[in-house]
């Protein structure tokens, strides 16, 4: 065995102590930084700027939604409810509706205040909406009404994390366990 | 009324990309030069060719460079179609087209006879002949269709910009590296690979694509979840967008192998009839 293998071999393990790596999908060299102009819940226009200094996590979807948002939002807060007292509060979760015809400020604010405080929600028109949309390489659709004017809407059921700097780091998906997403949040905080 | 801005807008890149943009161009521009350059020295080309060759380079722009591509990436059927496209149907017609001669016609004298050309040729030669081998080539063109749908690289093709051009790319030029091996005009004594193998090849890629295939379009669970993730471009039920994805893998493009033998069969008894027209004119007698 040539004499350096030991040396070599001891570097690498340690080396692979350092950084730890993601559970979730790592996406800081695939997105970019977080950007957009949007209405909040309240009514007033907003842009990326005023959520810079807490980790960020972007959802796309609509309050008539019957499954996929209602199961992720409720996810991501047991996700913050499980994560250190001390670093809860540095999350915040931001909620765009990709059917502004239907959700208004005022509903989404009654959406949102039913997971948490933590839950912001946004809207906008179709141009300021689709720049995002496009942005994170997501998009929506609308499917045919019925009789009583309810359609049906496909989004991206993906949450996108970025750090309290606004750069992207993580994409979570529904299969992701619990406790990876809840991990990744954890050192998401802590990096800051 | 359809509103044609709305209508032209369709026609337009979703996402430019200069690498398809000029490789089109100059495929069409090389190529009518070409024919210009035959028509002035009294050669026929037919229309048939012309045709099929226009058709294929418009068929990849299509795909590519208009808002289908929109669909392609948010709707997995739309996905297979445009490789159905890119690796099947295009390229087939392209190679059937044997456009080589007008091509090298439609080049300027200058790029013909650039320093370096037998360089490039002898450093070139070795890659081709390796990648058309006849044991190669359809290992080629089958394990590509599944390296790309294994979910992780899947998963990672549709979501960065970069690795979705690549692995479009990948699929047209291995698609035309294969077609051009099955469809090349040079009798096996010319230097061409026999009949035998070529027919062989297409049946040989037959049963990979139908495993495939059937294999997405009986999976009871969705296997591509970068769709869900990335929201699919109308609310069409997760499952019915792969079958119809698995049934484009499945059968199209096993249907074009079946197309390609037939079109082998009348390679080779056009040059039997060449070969011997007396005795063919006998026969019919």
């Amino acid at each position: 065995m040539p004499r350096w293998i030991i040396p070599v071999l001891v570097t690498l393990w340690l080396a692979g102590c350092g950084e730890q790596a993601w559970q979730t999908k790592d996406i800081s060299d695939l997105m970019p930084p977080l950007a957009f102009e949007l209405v909040d819940e309240n009514g007033n226009e907003v842009t990326a700027d005023r959520f810079l200094g807490k980790s960020t996590l972007l959802f796309f979807g609509f309050t008539h939604c019957p499954d996929v948002c209602p199961t992720t939002l409720a996810r991501l807060d047991a996700a913050t409810q499980r994560m250190d007292e001390a670093v809860r509060d540095d999350i915040r979760v931001l909620f765009v509706s990709v059917d502004p015809r239907r959700d208004d400020p005022e509903t989404l604010r009654t959406y949102t205040d039913a997971f948490g405080p933590q839950f912001i929600g946004l809207t906008g028109d179709k141009t300021a909406i689709d720049e995002l949309t496009r942005r994170y390489r997501v998009t929506y659709g609308y499917g045919e009404e019925d009789s009583n004017g309810n359609y049906d809407v496909s989004h991206s059921s993906a949450v996108f994390a970025f750090n309290d700097q606004g750069e992207a780091r993580l994409l979570i998906r529904d299969s992701d366990p619990m406790d990876a997403v809840v991990a990744d949040l954890e050192r998401l905080v802590e990096d800051a | 009324m359809i509103d044609l801005d709305v209508a032209l807008g369709y026609l337009l890149p979703w996402e430019f990309s200069l690498t398809w943009f000029a490789a089109c161009l100059l495929a069409i521009v090389i190529y009518l030069r070409g024919l210009r350059q035959r028509q002035r020295r009294g050669e026929a080309t037919s229309v048939g060719r012309i045709l099929a060759y226009l058709l294929g380079v418009a068929a990849i722009y299509g795909v590519t460079q208009t808002h289908y591509d929109y669909l392609a990436q948010y709707m997995f059927f739309a996905h297979r179609a445009q490789h159905l496209v890119l690796h099947h149907a295009a390229p087939f017609l392209i190679a059937l087209a044997a456009p080589l001669p007008v091509l090298a016609d439609g080049l300027p004298a200058r790029i013909r006879h650039f320093p370096g050309r037998s360089l490039a040729t002898r450093l070139l030669r070795p890659v081709y002949r390796f990648l058309q081998h006849p044991l190669i080539a359809p290992v080629l063109f089958v394990g590509l269709i599944y390296f790309w749908l294994v979910p992780e690289i899947h998963f990672d093709a549709m979501l960065s910009a970069d690795l979705y051009q690549v692995m479009n790319w990948s699929m047209a030029l291995d698609g035309l590296l294969f077609w051009w091996l099955i469809f090349d005009r040079r009798s096996p004594q010319q230097g061409g690979l026999g009949y035998g193998k070529r027919i062989a090849i297409l049946l040989a890629v037959i049963p990979p694509q139908i495993a495939l295939g059937a294999y997405i379009v009986f999976s009871p669970e969705v296997i591509f979840d970068v769709y869900e993730v990335c929201g699919r471009a109308w609310p069409l039920d997760p499952l019915d967008d792969q079958r119809i994805g698995g049934l484009l893998t499945w059968v199209p493009a096993t249907m074009m192998s079946v197309i390609g033998v037939l079109i082998i069969l009348s390679f080779l008894n056009r040059d039997a009839r060449n070969e011997d027209t007396n005795y063919v004119s006998q026969l019919a007698r």
